[in-house]
């Protein structure tokens, strides 16, 4: 096989990696604008939120230590060397189901039957006080997380491909970051848990009953506030994954957040309603920023498309298709 | 009776807000441009401790610079050009000095700040051919430009290659936006003089995703990365690097791309990674003894005083001494301890940081000794190499302190300072 062609079989892998962690941040917003038509702005915050608290607990640093000490003149900043990740892991999911009933009572409950424009707005300020809490809660540093999960490039990959190269030919081997391997194989069991949920469990069809229609949910009793506990909660959980997922791959720090800039392409592509849209659009923005790069980048002076590819292609995709692969079809009765 | 408490009332207050106005007008003050918050806050966080912690240290041990106190607001920019220029606006007024942390903040205020007679200090940053004194009358960037930087690394690189790099490949990873855009000039001249081969590659903000670059250069093979770089690409840049294999030793990042936070997260993978540096690291120096006597143990550190040490708070102490010499030298020059935004413009021009006006700062050893002219505002042009001990995760300099290819960066100086004033009608002075 020519260099050439591994090359662009390695470009398409990583592509179609990549597009894996854009799908873990697009699944968040795909369930709650699902389950109640709101368009979450703040599920970029949700993760970085999420890697914050599981870094915190791990490594047993005392909440809003600034705050206290500043307040009380005291010296707290851990209260235990380390935590084990497991244990971490379960206090983070509590704690953003604990987040996910906040917003419930503090937020959503005041604005039901509001636009969606109002609920939009109300999300983006939440993602400002949310990234406010957790600065005061965690602090600003990089934090380094470690769950376990190996990463760097896949030597096993390297030898197994060095040789379907031509003879003489000075090629490496393929590449790829066994994190993202990780990460696809965590989507997937990740997707299949929620579509046997939605679909074998009474929770998951009244979840479905909500996203098709409110008032007929309502009518048979389904408890709409539960419900979106439920999906806030579950898409906190989703959140946390995909925190943990970027987290590892380049520290925790507050520029997390913006990875929901990535997710917006994704769902423009996949539809906002679409769980596998959500992972197909993911895979064909990965493939497609990091074929644009590589291989058309050259030619524009000021290169760096990998990040407003994806935007050209969402543009396009909107133009031709405004509900995107899998979203519903929109039909306005007049 | 109510008319009466009022007037009391009123009276009192027009007594203290007066005395409050006399007090204020008789300090210093070094309004700070900080970013605190977002998504490049792990780098400002330490450097604006380091700033406020040395502040607060002469307030505290020498009663303030000739008695007079330091005052020190801050204005969180966000590392964002427009905010940043907003924070010059609002406290441009009685301001000694700006130190914008930004290149594109640097950028925006050269025109505004020398209309409005304020001294900007862009420490080994922003504009490079500010360095030309006799054209930017008002902007300093001593001890050290990037366009230095860049000649020096691309020495370092020679030198590890007995003298000779044609034919050899060095790539640029750098952030895409005017501070990571400085050095291209300079490194394109380079390659045309030694022979090497160029290749450009922009990270857009914020540099979570690097993916596509790092395939690139695993497929190009550059022998070297020198690396523009900020916040969390520097960390990713680090990473990814470690992740293709690419020998850490042959990954060069400027003095921004080179701080514990860059490669901690990478963990034993950055291993080897090079970085250059203006400033040493460590906290063992007298002004660190200092600081902790009057500051730290007092409880006054700013935020948790878990910086102490670290590479970028010591740059922002770096900083903030320069800037804090220029006020000495300026009441010294004009014979007041009431100096003026003028006067401090003139002792920033007559800085002149001895190894033994250092070692009087508790700064011995700390940075190479530079001093400002008239015609040179970029200082000594010195950087060092060093290098990251991920096992005992500290930083080593590898290399003394070295100048780059001054006849390639003072004719590139002299090129674009030129092109400035004739656009800006600005008369050349020093003559």
């Amino acid at each position: 096989m020519s260099v050439e062609l591994l090359n662009f079989i390695e470009t398409v892998l990583n592509g179609l990696m990549s597009g894996v962690m854009y799908s873990l941040v697009a699944l968040g917003f795909v369930l709650i604008f699902k389950a109640s038509g709101v368009f979450n702005f703040a599920q970029g915050v949700f993760a970085l939120f999420a890697a914050l608290t599981l870094v915190g607990y791990q490594t047993g640093q005392v909440p809003f230590a600034h705050l206290i000490n500043e307040l009380f003149g005291t010296n707290y900043h851990n209260w235990y060397a380390s935590m084990p990740n497991f244990l971490a892991i379960i206090l983070t999911m509590i704690t953003m189901i604990a987040l996910a009933w906040i917003i419930e009572r503090l937020v959503l409950k005041h604005l039901v039957n509001q636009d969606p424009i109002i609920l939009f707005m109300a999300t983006i300020g939440l993602a400002f006080a949310l990234e406010g809490v957790g600065d005061l809660m965690w602090g600003s540093d990089v934090k380094v997380l470690d769950v376990g999960i190996p990463s760097g490039g896949s030597i096993w990959l390297e030898e197994a491909t060095i040789g379907l190269a031509a003879e003489g030919s000075d090629y490496y081997g393929m590449y790829i970051d066994v994190l993202n391997v990780w990460a696809t194989v965590i989507a997937v069991i990740l997707v299949i848990t929620l579509a046997l949920f939605s679909q074998y469990t009474k929770t998951g069809r009244a979840l479905r009953a909500v996203a098709d229609d409110h008032q007929a949910a309502l009518s048979v009793g389904i408890s709409l506030r539960t419900i979106w506990i439920l999906v806030w909660a579950i898409s906190g959980f989703i959140a946390m994954v995909a925190g943990i997922m970027w987290g590892t791959e380049s520290g925790v720090q507050f520029s997390l957040s913006l990875i929901a800039l990535k997710a917006l392409p994704v769902l423009i592509l996949g539809g906002f309603t679409s769980i596998p849209g959500a992972i197909i659009g993911g895979l064909l923005i990965g493939v497609g920023e990091k074929l644009a790069e590589i291989y058309i980048g050259g030619y524009f002076e000021t290169g760096a498309l990998e990040n407003w590819f994806a935007y050209v292609m969402a543009l396009v995709f909107l133009l031709f298709r405004p509900q995107g692969l899998f979203g519903d079809k929109i039909i306005e009765r007049v | 009776m109510r008319i009466k408490q009022l007037l009391i009332g009123i009276t009192a207050s027009v007594i203290a807000i007066s005395s409050y106005v006399e007090i204020a007008v008789a300090d210093l003050k070094f309004p700070m441009l900080v970013y605190r918050t977002g998504a490049y806050a792990p780098n400002g966080i330490p450097n604006a401790d380091g700033f406020v912690d040395y502040y607060k240290m002469i307030n505290a041990r020498d009663g303030g610079i000739g008695g007079e106190k330091i005052l020190h607001p801050e204005c969180e920019t966000g590392y964002k050009t427009q905010v940043g220029v907003e924070c010059y606006e609002k406290n441009k007024k009685d301001a000694m000095v700006f130190q914008p942390m930004s290149t594109g903040i640097t950028y925006q205020l050269i025109p505004k700040a020398t209309a409005d007679g304020v001294t900007v200090y862009s420490t080994g940053y922003g504009r490079t051919s500010a360095a030309n004194g006799k054209v930017f009358k008002w902007i300093f960037n001593a001890p050290v430009t990037y366009w230095d930087g860049a000649s020096i690394a691309v020495r370092h690189i020679l030198k590890n290659n007995l003298g000779n790099i044609k034919g050899k490949k060095i790539a640029l990873v750098y952030h895409n936006s005017a501070y990571g855009k400085e050095p291209i000039r300079t490194l394109q001249t380079l390659s045309k003089k030694h022979g090497f081969k160029l290749m450009l590659l922009p990270v857009d903000h914020p540099g979570q995703e690097q993916k596509a670059t790092w395939l690139k250069i695993r497929k190009a093979r550059p022998d070297n990365v020198l690396m523009w770089g900020w916040g969390v690409m520097n960390q990713v840049a680090v990473k990814s690097a470690a992740s293709i294999k690419f020998p850490m030793d042959k990954f060069i990042g400027i003095w921004w791309s080179g701080s514990e936070n860059d490669v901690l997260p990478a963990g034993q993978g950055a291993h080897g990674y090079k970085s250059l540096t203006f400033n040493a690291p460590g906290d063992s120096y007298q002004v660190h003894k200092d600081i902790k006597k009057y500051v730290h143990d007092k409880g006054e550190a700013s935020g948790d005083g878990s910086h102490f040490g670290t590479v970028l708070y010591n740059r922002g102490l770096f900083q903030a001494m320069v800037q804090v010499e220029a006020a000495v030298v300026a009441q010294k020059i004009h014979g007041t301890s009431k100096i003026t935004p003028a006067m401090y413009r003139d002792g920033m021009e007559a800085v002149n940081l001895s190894a033994k006006r250092m070692e009087e700062l508790g700064f011995k050893d700390f940075a190479p000794p530079f001093k400002n002219t008239c015609e040179n505002h970029g200082g000594s042009g010195l950087a060092a190499v060093q290098q990251w001990d991920a096992k005992a995760k500290k930083w080593n300099m590898i290399t003394e302190y070295m100048y780059g290819d001054s006849d390639v960066v003072q004719k590139l100086i002299a090129e674009d300072s030129s092109k400035y004033a004739a656009e800006q009608k600005i008369a050349e002075r020093c003559n």
